[in-house]
């Protein structure tokens, strides 16, 4: 067996040292080892996106990373997401628009969303639907997620920058 | 996943030597879209991973009077939001805007897509447009290579034995040039190209003529192509449907394209003609400005 390596990462704003076979993905390493839960499981090869965590600020299939190649990075996971009294404007939209049925692909969704709004803060429904290709839903057909992410948009854009970034 | 080692060196030569001296089958890694995946499957066996991303070398990207150099590592989204790149190489941005979606853009290089040596491939028949000479090195030396004789049949490629891609380079502009890369997929996006065709052309100070051009086409045989003859045809002609019909048809003259679930032979051979036509307009576009 390859010898476990320490990697450290900042993970949601918090410095965390782990434990890591160079055989273990990141995924399982967020989920396994970190019991951060929120990213999924679905195809487990770099199609359904439900995995979707940002690293460095960028939305990436976390099941097609190794965690040893996290040493050093940032990751943001849906965990950290929401400010300590309330939800990310992503999330309430995706509650207020019914963007949701089973939520498997709900946090990597809004991840990815995330990551695509901080990049285009005002998108055309068009580059919306490009922008989320890389995640699949099974349950509600996509319109909802898109219109979600259209409302998203325009309440970030109503909220200063302080308020968007503040975490726990 | 089956059990391997990790290494992720930091020069060139540690990483060759890792590579060659390794007991067991070593296994360089970029994005890893297609390796992780290939690994996770059984498809490929890996005793050691090393990871190339920390070699500052196959990390450049740089558009000067010299060209283009394209470090085999640097991912998709870093290629297709480069200004050099958009302005003097667009067909490569077009290829690595459509690669899979953001996530995958995120991680996959074109390095690596060259180096997985997939028929379909998007980069390649873009690398072959614009003349890439890909330098190579392993255990006994430095080499370069023409974009076009790298790949060797399906995921087969030239590279020996502890051999990687270090970077692409690509010769500096002509004025008046301009280039395009465009598939057809029965989707709008992360979808695996049913037909791929590259395309840059050099037109004359008038712009209505062509002094030459390269087009690259994918998908339609067992690895991406220089499409030598309808290359060759535009040059010295006039920019206009007729001649760039002709083109389309001697695309679809040299192909050999398979029938699978993506699309029938017929349709392959009917749309290469089709997307030969608009892309090479579409490069022509682009020369014009």
């Amino acid at each position: 067996m390859a010898k476990k390596r320490i990697v450290t990462a900042t993970i949601n704003g918090r410095e965390e040292e782990f434990l890591c076979q160079p055989r273990q993905t990141l995924l399982e390493i967020l989920r396994d080892t970190l019991s951060l839960t929120g990213a999924k499981e679905g195809c487990s090869n770099g199609n359904c996106g439900a995995c979707t965590v940002l690293v460095d600020g960028r939305a990436v299939n976390t099941c097609m990373v190794l965690g040893v190649e996290a040493d050093g990075t940032d990751i943001e996971t849906i965990e950290g997401l929401a400010p300590g009294d309330g939800l990310d404007p992503i999330q309430e939209a995706f509650l207020g628009n019914a963007a949701l049925q089973c939520g498997i692909c709900t946090p990597g969704y809004i991840m990815a969303a995330k990551a695509f709004l901080d990049e285009n803060p005002n998108p055309t429904e068009e580059e919306i639907r490009f922008a989320m290709a890389g995640n699949l839903c099974r349950c509600t057909g996509y319109d909802k997620i898109v219109r979600a992410i259209q409302e998203a948009a325009e309440k970030r854009a109503g909220q200063p920058a302080s308020c968007q970034k503040e975490t726990v | 996943m089956r059990d391997f080692d990790y290494e992720a060196p930091t020069s060139l030569a540690d990483a060759v030597g890792l590579l060659t001296k390794s007991n067991g089958t070593a296994r360089p890694l970029a994005g890893g879209t297609d390796l992780i995946d290939h690994v996770r499957t059984g498809r490929v066996s890996a005793d050691l991973i090393v990871d190339l991303k920390k070699i500052p070398e196959l990390m450049v990207l740089e558009v000067n009077d010299e060209g283009l150099r394209l470090g085999a590592a640097v991912p998709c989204y870093q290629i297709y939001e480069h200004p050099g790149i958009l302005e003097h190489y667009s067909a490569i941005s077009d290829s690595s805007n459509i690669i899979g979606g953001m996530q995958i853009q995120n991680r996959a290089s074109v390095g690596g897509n060259l180096a997985n040596a997939g028929a379909a491939a998007d980069s390649t028949p873009a690398l072959i447009a614009l003349s890439a000479t890909v330098v190579i090195t392993g255990p006994s030396g430095t080499r370069e290579i023409p974009v076009d004789e790298f790949c060797t049949g399906p995921g087969q490629n030239v590279l020996e034995s502890g051999e990687i891609i270090v970077e692409l380079r690509f010769p500096p502009r002509p004025a008046h040039s301009g280039s395009h890369y465009r598939r057809f997929i029965p989707r709008n996006e992360m979808d695996i190209a049913v037909v791929g065709v590259g395309a840059s052309v050099v037109l004359d100070e008038s712009g209505e003529n062509f002094v030459s051009a390269r087009i690259g086409l994918g998908a339609v045989a067992a690895k991406p192509f220089y499409a030598q003859e309808a290359s060759e045809i535009l040059a010295g002609q006039p920019v206009n449907d007729e001649t760039i019909q002709k083109a389309g048809a001697a695309a679809r003259a040299v192909i050999h394209p398979i029938t699978d679930m993506r699309g029938t032979e017929e349709f392959r051979n009917h749309v290469t003609g089709v997307l030969t036509e608009r892309v090479v307009k579409k490069a022509v576009e682009r020369a014009r400005g």
